[in-house]
């Protein structure tokens, strides 16, 4: 069947719905990739019908700690390390929400370690997106827990030997029951993996690997965030379920992407509702979400 | 005839060039025009062949560029960008 | 508002003051606490942790007090009154949030179990050198509120009183009890929950296009509340913001924003100190005390009135924001201040402050580890009469 060609005046971007238009623009720099991650964000909060209302986004403190303030939607913007303790209240205080943890390399996994790996023992029903781009960025390009060896850094002049994590591995260790890695080149599958963690109940993860092109790639004559996008590319082999003890990142070395655990654990508060069920019978009064009286 | 368009916010653009290179339809390239920041932002030099995929749009780190269908209505556009997404 | 009858068990009870505090949350409303163990704090969230299962409330431990500081305030940001407990390196820890919780005005409540220091110093005994700590430990200028309870029954009164302070105000507040207070087991009364007034959340009314999550409100010049998941779309974050939460990082909006964060409290400093003042009017030496060391002084003072001296008491019940206006008056018409408490000067630096110079300042001080004998407040009290 034919369809008349209509005239069609340019539909708003879908990101536009989702964005504190009044505060753009952003203050990351050209070629970050935490814009991107924001885009892919917001198409799998379409995709999965996330009711915003009921979604708040907690971030930490770095370049992608900003994301709070982007986006239209119950925000917070807490201290350095401290977003999945505070998304950890906010969840249990509220168990309706959905709490997602959007932060960087920096503030999760060096600072914020310790907070990540209980939550992630707990199977605490958070969604974390962490943007990974090796470095803190906000401060000046540091070394972090993330940063690969024998990279220069602000803090690592002759380069890095400090080992760094590898960020799937350890969230998996910890106990988390979805672990995904996908770069900023794979927009598709980011935003995919994102819906699909939205959905899945207990503690999820997804690593992106992002270009820091004023900081991380210029100190390493490693070329602008173009190159480094043709660079992920190039260099990524997706394997789906690969071991994450395999996955760690160098230099200049492949990067496994794909989405590595998806289990099923209870998440803590369903233990918790369950467990004292058991032991409390009648006398057990759950918490219910609160109203404003 | 072209089944997509692109719409630009000129203002936005940092010119970091990832939606002219990852259009799977080559349809952009950098503009020999300014914006007020004094960047070249990107315009459509084969805009017959544009897809309306919004790959660009999913791309861009400053919301300044997305793709959308000119051949439907804009309730099936949705979906077929949708079914091309799926394709790419 | 009256307490919610659920959580309050009325009656006369034998509670030491660390349960006591634990009831007074609970009457008071809250539904949420993380904590970390800390000696002598943590029988307040071993208490609730047990209570909490059965009156519709949420407990969870945290890992360290880094998380527990602000694990609260994200449950209160989800709609619940919650609340944490603590002691000396613990409360160090908690610093950092203590002031994002003054500069997001999130009404909470921390209840601090004095003991030994500095550092691990003396767990399970007894010192108030916290006191300065309470009001400049975080970094910034701030303000916040510092009740001192000096017997279980006060404990569960002013932690009710903190929570109805920290709701009205939206400022953590703080009870600043010490290991006695926290482990004497005394008659602690609950009235009916009826007759328990609650201060409840401000909670706004205004539409979502209209609320600015901090923008002051009334005498109080505190915003009104809202919380996540109703579509206000919040912004909350420790950057310098505006009334609408944005943030706005000049200097113009940290004059306004900041100044109000203080001066909501100093504007209402009237209001918010709670004193007990015995014997004032004619003396010619008042004792300055607060918590224990106020249980001790009351003996020494019934001693110097029983050898003829005209001894008063000024029992600081609110520590912070300190009652200057009451020094200011007294000063000038005693011979001397005697400022007993269980640490090397703390309270009295604000009081010499605002004595001016009027009359003589004299600390009873103490290392800590137990509590003061009466002679030695005594003592005191002889020579500023002299």
């Amino acid at each position: 069947m034919s369809t008349p060609i209509v005239s069609i005046t340019a539909p708003e971007n879908p990101v536009e719905d989702f964005l504190r238009t009044d505060r753009m623009p952003h203050i990351w720099c050209p070629g970050c990739g935490i814009g991107t991650t924001v885009n892919c964000f917001t198409r799998a909060l379409i995709d999965s019908k996330t009711d915003l209302d009921k979604l708040s986004i907690v971030s930490g403190i770095g370049c992608t700690g900003r994301v709070a303030g982007y986006v239209n939607l119950d925000s917070f913007h807490t201290t350095h390390g401290r977003a999945i303790p505070f998304a950890t209240g906010l969840k249990l205080a509220n168990p309706d929400m959905t709490v997602v943890v959007y932060s960087g390399d920096g503030d999760l996994f060096a600072i914020g370690g310790n907070h990540l790996i209980h939550a992630a023992r707990r199977n605490l029903d958070l969604k974390v997106i962490c943007v990974n781009n090796l470095t803190y960025a906000m401060t000046g390009g540091q070394t972090g827990p993330a940063t690969p060896l024998d990279v220069i850094t602000a803090t690592a002049a002759y380069g890095t030997y400090d080992p760094p994590f590898n960020l799937p591995q350890l969230v998996d260790a910890a106990g988390a029951v979805y672990v995904a890695r996908w770069t900023t080149f794979h927009v598709k599958q980011l935003a995919r993996s994102m819906a699909e963690m939205f959905k899945k109940k207990g503690f999820g993860f997804i690593e992106v690997v992002s270009p820091c092109p004023t900081l991380y790639q210029r100190r390493n004559k490693m070329g602008d965030a173009l190159d480094t996008m043709k660079f992920y590319k190039q260099v990524s082999k997706i394997k789906h379920g690969a071991p994450t003890n395999e996955v760690g990142l160098t230099k200049s070395g492949e990067i496994i992407v794909g989405k590595f655990v998806d289990r099923e654990r209870p998440d803590w508060t369903t233990m918790m509702n369950a467990h004292l069920q058991q032991e409390l019978g009648e006398k057990y009064i759950p918490a219910e979400a609160p109203v404003c009286s | 005839m072209a089944r997509g368009s692109v719409s630009i916010v000129v203002e936005r653009c940092k010119a970091c060039g990832f939606c002219v290179e990852f259009c799977p339809s080559k349809v952009l390239a950098l503009s020999d025009a300014f914006n007020s920041k004094g960047y070249h932002p990107p315009h459509a030099v084969t805009p017959e062949k544009c897809s309306g995929c919004d790959l660009c749009g999913m791309y861009c780190p400053d919301f300044a560029i997305h793709g959308y269908r000119t051949d439907k209505p804009a309730a099936a556009a949705a979906e077929v960008v949708k079914e091309s997404e799926d394709a790419c | 508002m009256h307490a919610d009858p659920i959580g309050v068990l009325t009656g006369a009870h034998f509670l030491d003051g660390d349960h006591a505090a634990c009831e007074g949350a609970i009457a008071a409303g809250a539904r949420f606490s993380a904590g970390y163990p800390i000696t002598p704090s943590t029988e307040v969230v071993e208490r609730f942790s047990q209570r909490a299962p059965k009156i519709g409330a949420t407990f969870i431990q945290m890992e360290d007090e880094l998380a527990a500081s602000i694990t609260i305030l994200g449950a209160v940001w989800g709609g619940v009154k919650a609340f944490t407990v603590t002691s000396g390196p613990g409360f160090s820890l908690m610093m950092e949030h203590i002031g994002y919780a003054v500069m997001t005005e999130t009404p909470c409540v921390f209840i601090d179990v004095q003991r030994g220091g500095p550092s691990t110093g003396l767990p399970t005994l007894p010192a108030q050198a916290d006191m300065m700590q309470v009001k400049w430990g975080s970094h910034g200028d701030y303000e916040i509120i510092a009740l001192c309870p000096n017997s279980p029954q006060e404990c569960f009164d002013l932690t009710i009183k903190a929570f109805n302070f920290s709701e009205q105000y939206r400022v953590p507040v703080f009870v600043m009890m010490d290991e006695v207070v926290g482990h004497m087991t005394e008659k602690v009364v609950i009235p009916p929950a009826e007759e328990i007034e609650i201060e409840p959340r401000r909670w706004t009314s205004k539409d979502k296009s209209s609320f600015q999550l901090f923008a002051p409100c009334g005498e109080e010049q505190a915003p009104e509340m809202a919380k996540a998941g109703d579509g206000y779309k919040l912004h909350v974050t420790g950057l310098t913001h505006n009334e609408r939460g944005y943030p706005d990082m000049t200097p113009v909006v940290q004059e306004r924003m900041v100044k109000r964060l203080v001066t909501k409290i100093r504007d209402n400093a009237e209001k918010i100190c709670i004193t007990e003042q015995i014997d004032i009017e004619g003396a010619d030496v008042v004792v300055v005390s607060y918590g224990i060391t106020s249980r001790v002084a009351q003996r020494a003072i019934q001693n110097a009135r029983a050898e003829g001296l005209k001894v008063g008491s000024l029992r600081l019940i609110t520590a912070w924001p300190f009652p200057e206006h009451i020094i200011r008056a007294i000063a000038p018409k005693v011979k001397g201040i005697v400022v007993a408490e269980l640490n090397l000067g703390q309270m009295v630096r604000e009081v010499e402050r605002c004595a001016g110079g009027h009359c003589k300042v004299k600390l009873v001080g103490h290392a800590g580890g137990t509590v003061h004998k009466p002679e030695e407040i005594l003592k005191a009290i002889q020579e500023v009469v002299r």
